[in-house]
């Protein structure tokens, strides 16, 4: 699905890179987590997978090409960026432009995936009218309208409050279940991280790098208290 | 249920309170006013009774001169509103988003801001005599400017996150940029430029005319001429009546327009 070779980055100006050498794939339908601790790059590795910069060197790339109708990759931001000035549908339905769907169509999928996450009602509100774990699910269902292949999610959760952060939480995973695309998903939650993934990848040092790559030892569906996911989260703290 | 309606009646009786007062303040000027007319505390014939102001009025309805004069005036209005709108707005929106036009553009900008849009009333006169053109190209300096700086800072303080979800989802293409968030998030600081402009077009516009473009400025101009300060004071009271018609019908375009505010 995606393939990470020997990707570096320098900010403009800077001396060094924030990271540099990182191998990593990710499989269709795989949903990894990249942990890490503030100002290791985590976003910064999101941002080259999205194409939204240049990495200074290395490469990323997904085989095939995007299908029509979809968007390979699809991004949901840590501060929801709703655009303001558009009605909620209208922010659902923001990446479907240029698509070459019919009107209809993008109709459909913003119905869709407002019936995903439970918001079907709320369409013609204003942004500043939904709560802030609402504005998150309107964020990923505009991810979800263009049917990436590969959801990027930066920190999605973090600014909501614990019982709402559960909530989402669990809706992701529903969500996942049923559309199968594969997910990056960067945290510095290890918790959040080893609840939610297949695989959790470890960002650390500087120049950073992967430290730690492995699968989560636990069936699905999980359980936040199991023992099992609670060790594995200890060896992935020692990493970090 | 109760408490709601005090709580309302209290604001009703604040409201009518307000107006109440309000209406005091107007009568105590003009008591002040009819005082400095009885008791001659102007130079003697420049200070006109406020009583008399009705009669100018329908005289200057009846004599068929009023309604030519705010008619020609729209005129200088609408076209130098309009131009300068449109000129101050593209030209602001170009210096925002093009580094190259604004490297080369800023040093002009600096000389010729200062320069009072009265200052070129010797221009307008030799470029278009004294027409409605002439009159129209004063107005539209000053509503240029004042568009020119409001869509500029506008465009500048745009969230710069707000483009890179641009890119992100496919709205990365200079059209769809401007469309989909440089426009509607500057549009508050674009549209309280235009709201500006609107009264700006009405303080240089009397100037514009005082020097013989016929219209509300060249009316007042001649009536003082003949010592007809009611008259004057007339037109005066016109202008104040359509600004406030015209800054009122903006304000609810501006507040149509950005209803997605909270």
């Amino acid at each position: 699905m995606l393939e990470v070779r020997d990707l570096a980055y320098r900010f403009p100006g800077a001396e060094a890179p924030v990271f540099e050498g990182l191998d990593f794939t990710i499989g269709a339908g795989e949903f990894v987590a990249l942990v890490g601790g503030s100002g290791v790059g985590k976003s910064t590795v999101l941002r080259n997978v999205a194409g939204l910069i240049r990495p200074s060197s290395g490469k990323t790339a997904s085989p095939q090409a995007a299908e029509r109708g979809t968007r390979d990759t699809a991004f949901v931001f840590q501060d929801t960026r709703l655009l303001p000035w558009r009605r909620i549908r209208a922010n659902v339905g923001y990446g479907l432009a240029g698509l070459g769907l019919s009107r209809s169509d993008k109709r459909a999928r913003i119905d869709e995936v407002l019936t995903l996450i439970g918001m079907r009602d709320f369409g013609p509100r204003w942004p500043h009218a939904v709560s802030g774990g609402q504005a998150q699910r309107v964020g990923l269902a505009r991810a979800l309208a263009v049917h990436p292949r590969l959801l990027l999610m930066d920190e999605p959760f973090s600014a909501v409050d614990a019982l709402t952060r559960q909530r989402l939480q669990d809706e992701l995973l529903d969500i996942w279940r049923r559309l199968r695309m594969a997910v990056l998903f960067v945290t510095h939650d290890i918790a959040e991280a080893v609840y939610l993934a297949d695989r959790v990848c470890v960002l650390r040092g500087a120049p950073a790098g992967i430290v730690f790559d492995e699968a989560v030892p636990a069936a699905r569906p999980r359980r936040r208290n199991d023992p099992d996911l609670q060790a594995f989260a200890a060896r992935v703290a020692d990493h970090l | 249920m109760a408490s709601g309606g005090n709580s309302g009646d209290a604001r009703g009786s604040r409201a009518l309170l307000r107006i109440g007062l309000g209406a005091l303040g107007v009568a105590a000027f003009v008591a002040l006013w009819d005082a400095a007319y009885v008791f001659n505390w102007a130079p003697r014939g420049t200070l006109p009774d406020p009583f008399a102001v009705p009669g100018a009025l329908l005289a200057e309805w009846r004599n068929d001169r009023l309604l030519p004069a705010v008619g020609s005036s729209l005129v200088h209005y609408v076209w130098g509103l309009g131009v300068g709108t449109v000129l101050g707005f593209g030209v602001g929106l170009l210096s925002a988003t093009s580094r190259v036009f604004d490297d080369a553009h800023y040093m002009l900008a600096r000389i010729l801001r200062p320069i009072p849009p009265l200052a070129w009333v010797v221009f307008a006169i030799a470029w278009f005599q004294v027409s409605h053109a002439g009159a129209a190209f004063v107005i539209s300096i000053g509503v240029f400017w004042v568009n020119y700086f409001a869509t500029a800072a506008g465009v500048r303080d745009v969230d710069p996150r707000y483009y890179e979800l641009a890119r992100a989802f496919g709205h990365g293409g200079f059209i769809k940029r401007v469309g989909s968030v440089t426009l509607p998030g500057a549009a508050p600081g674009i549209l309280s430029g235009m709201r500006t402009g609107v009264g700006q077009a009405w303080m240089t516009l009397i100037a514009a005319e005082l020097l013989g473009v016929p219209g509300m400025g060249q009316e007042m101009n001649a009536a003082a001429g003949v010592g007809a300060y009611d008259a004057v004071v007339v037109y005066m009271l016109a202008i104040s009546l359509i600004y406030t018609l015209s800054d009122g019908v903006f304000a609810l375009i501006e507040k149509r327009l950005l209803r997605w505010r909270p």
